[in-house]
């Protein structure tokens, strides 16, 4: 009895692998249909939910939401100049941020990839890597008490007659390009390990100054790399509302959805869609870039 | 990667699809949930309590001195969860976890008119029948001519400064709210972040500029509440800090980045207690600046949906019971709603000093309401602007 049961069950695990076998469609679809299906339902699904509930409105006494359809919402985003501001704002610090953090990243990236010996690079990888184990708030809080009217940074700058710029936009600018250095830093690093040094060589032999090298070989190679890690800084910066809030009393997208999520959802959702254009719009040009050819 | 698939084309038809459906739900998106306003049934007999009871509450509103006691007394363990702002605790309330909520003025309405609450059954919370009679019956807890909730004590904004800096000491808003004298104290101005926060300077220009009418600062014809808004807007450059967490506030004057704003007591004695230089409108003036202040005057209600009814209402008479509520009002820095609570305070005079038992003390203070649209008038073009109205205008205010 229990030799035909386990013949039963090798049978029926052949029949399955029977039935998988020369399907390969079934093959990857069974293995993707548990990925595909969190993607697909909890992902953007609920962003899509999110989004119908953009042309819906509020009932102005009670605040409830009224199921319905109507553009009301997004006129209103292009109406009132303060949403205008808003966005201009954060977009604007995202880009400053963006432009930071490139600027900050390729020396140090370069450095790693072809100047450290191997116990260099490894000490400038941990030391990049370890504000990112540390906890976000932890970070922001810090650069809080910093900035602060008594902080460090006015202490510092105080012998030379300066102060620190306070709490505003400056502020967000400097936090912002602190916090996401490290994931423009790693990007970079990886696309200039994977320049051949003897291409470096060969640009020097035939007579090119460093800047020319510079210019013409390391930059065209590894500017997609560059590309991809501003998509992370951008987004990031984009989509933050916390530092703002901390450190400034600017709003941006961000902080204008977080105070109407519990009043006006249907305007929270429809300012929602914002950042997700621009960033449709960024990667579009980033792939014109080329900064996906190498994935 | 396989020569037929084309990742662009099912990218964009996944978009594509997903746009499909989220129009069509858009479109046929019932509008047949029609709650409309409260009044479901009150509970007409206290049961065996249910062994716990979930509150959403203000900070300081139940502390383990008084809750332990009611969960030894009652079996009713209470499970508490503390907001920041009135729309916090409507959100948190439409969920429909709790079985009930410490709610100000500018939530009770709106919870009202949700269909979030049930009226109260007032016969079955005896220490009811000794609470202050001015806290009875008022438009923010007595809906259709039932009571929908109990009080729970009041009391009054502050002005908060510091000493060292801000010399003499303020008896007027003007310090952060007239331009001229504000200038002073560029960047060092704390302001409560909330739309209600309009009626503040509502409050300030109802003394200032009589030529605008203003009577009730949470009713405001769209002319006063214009000028309302341009105030703030003037005051917005001078404004160093929006806090809406009491922990920001506290670290802000304690580092010296604010030196003169508007706080609530929990803050000021916070502060007090770390010996920081702060200073509040005196005793004597009943801690309020010359022009009033706009204030709260809260309101324990039960959820429509609650599990537990038995153990809130168990909470309900708790919380003013006078001993109780005594020590609630003390903790907090408020007058107590139960008039028997001052026999029963540690400190003999605290209800004189907090006006407790003084109702013309209360006239210059403005209880927070919800703004509403339908203010009463006849005609449509002396309505007033509605709370969605504060919200857009808060947004614009902050630039």
């Amino acid at each position: 009895m229990t030799t035909e049961a386990v013949a039963g069950r090798r049978s029926a695990g052949r029949k399955l692998a029977g039935l998988f076998h020369g399907r390969p469609r079934l093959q990857t679809g069974t293995l993707l249909s548990g990925p595909l299906a969190w993607l697909v339902v909890v992902y953007l699904g609920s962003l899509a939910v999110l989004l119908v509930s953009a042309f819906w409105s509020v009932d102005p006494l009670s605040g409830e939401l009224v199921q319905g359809f109507s553009f009301e919402n997004f006129e209103l985003l292009w109406q009132e100049s303060v949403y205008g501001d808003v966005i201009g704002r954060t977009v604007l610090i995202a880009a400053l941020a963006t432009i930071t953090d490139a600027i900050l990243a390729f020396p140090i990236a370069f450095y790693m990839a072809k100047v450290a010996n191997r116990r260099g690079k490894a000490i400038l990888v941990v030391a990049i890597l370890l504000p990112l184990w540390s906890s976000y708030l932890v970070k922001v809080l810090s650069w809080r008490t910093m900035l602060s009217n008594g902080g460090v940074i006015n202490w510092a700058l105080e012998p030379f007659g300066l102060s620190g710029p306070g709490y505003g936009l400056t502020a967000v600018w400097l936090v912002m390009s602190y916090l996401w250095l490290p994931y423009m830093i790693l990007p970079i690093y990886a696309g200039l390990e994977r320049i051949p040094n003897s291409l470096i060589s060969a640009s020097e032999d035939l007579g090119a100054s460093p800047f020319t090298t510079f210019r013409r070989v390391i930059l065209p190679l590894a500017f997609p790399a560059v590309v991809a890690g501003s998509i992370f800084t951008f987004s990031l910066t984009l989509g933050d509302y916390i530092t703002p809030r901390l450190v400034s009393n600017d709003q941006f997208i961000g902080n204008v959805i977080f105070n109407n999520i519990s009043t006006n959802l249907p305007l929270a959702s429809a300012l929602a869609t914002v950042p997700i254009v621009v960033m449709i719009g960024y990667l579009l040009v980033a792939r014109k870039l080329g900064a996906f050819e190498h994935v | 990667m396989r020569k037929d698939a084309h990742p662009a084309r099912t990218a964009w038809l996944v978009i594509v699809g997903l746009l499909a459906v989220m129009l069509l739900l858009a479109g046929c998106g019932s509008s047949d949930d029609d709650t409309g306003g409260g009044g479901g049934e009150e509970l007409p007999k206290l049961g065996k309590g249910e062994g716990q009871v979930n509150l959403i509450s203000w900070a300081g509103y139940v502390e383990d001195e008084w809750s332990k006691p009611f969960e030894q007394k009652t079996g009713c363990k209470v499970n508490n969860k503390e907001a920041g702002t009135s729309d916090e605790m409507v959100e948190l309330m439409r969920t429909g976890e709790y079985d009930g909520v410490s709610a100000s003025g500018n939530a009770s309405a709106r919870l009202f008119e949700g269909g979030d609450v049930d009226p109260v059954n007032v016969d079955l919370v005896p220490n009811y029948a000794t609470v202050f009679d001015d806290l009875k019956d008022q438009s923010y807890n007595t809906f259709e001519d039932k009571p929908f909730g109990i009080p729970h004590g009041r009391g009054a904004n502050l002005l908060m400064w510091n000493e060292d800096e801000v010399k003499p000491g303020p008896t007027s808003w003007g310090v952060i709210l007239d331009p001229k004298q504000a200038k002073k104290y560029k960047g060092k101005i704390s302001v409560y972040d909330d739309p209600i926060y309009i009626a503040d300077a509502a409050v300030y220009l109802k003394a200032h500029e009589p030529d605008l009418e203003i009577d009730n600062p949470y009713q405001l014809t769209e002319e006063q509440f214009n000028a309302a808004v341009d105030l703030l807007k003037e005051q917005r450059p001078m404004v160093g800090e929006y806090w809406s967490e009491a922990a920001k506030q506290i670290a802000a004057f304690a580092n010296g980045d604010s030196t003169v704003g508007t706080t609530w007591q929990y803050q000021y004695f916070e502060l007090l207690g770390e010996k920081e230089p702060v200073a509040s409108s005196p005793a004597s003036q009943g801690f309020v600046p010359d022009e009033g202040a706009t204030g709260w005057s809260d309101t324990w209600m039960i959820s429509s949906e609650a599990k537990n009814p038995n153990c809130m209402y168990m909470w309900m008479d708790w919380i003013i019971e006078p001993k109780v509520n005594a020590q609630v009002a003390e903790y907090f820095g408020e007058a107590p709603a139960q008039s028997l609570a001052c026999k029963e305070t540690a400190e003999a005079d605290f209800c004189s000093k907090y006006h407790a038992e003084d109702p013309k003390f209360w006239d210059r203070v403005y209880y927070w309401e919800t703004p509403l649209a339908d203010c009463g008038e006849e005609t449509e073009s002396e309505d007033c602007v509605g709370y969605p109205d504060w919200v857009q205008a808060w947004t614009s205010i902050k630039g």
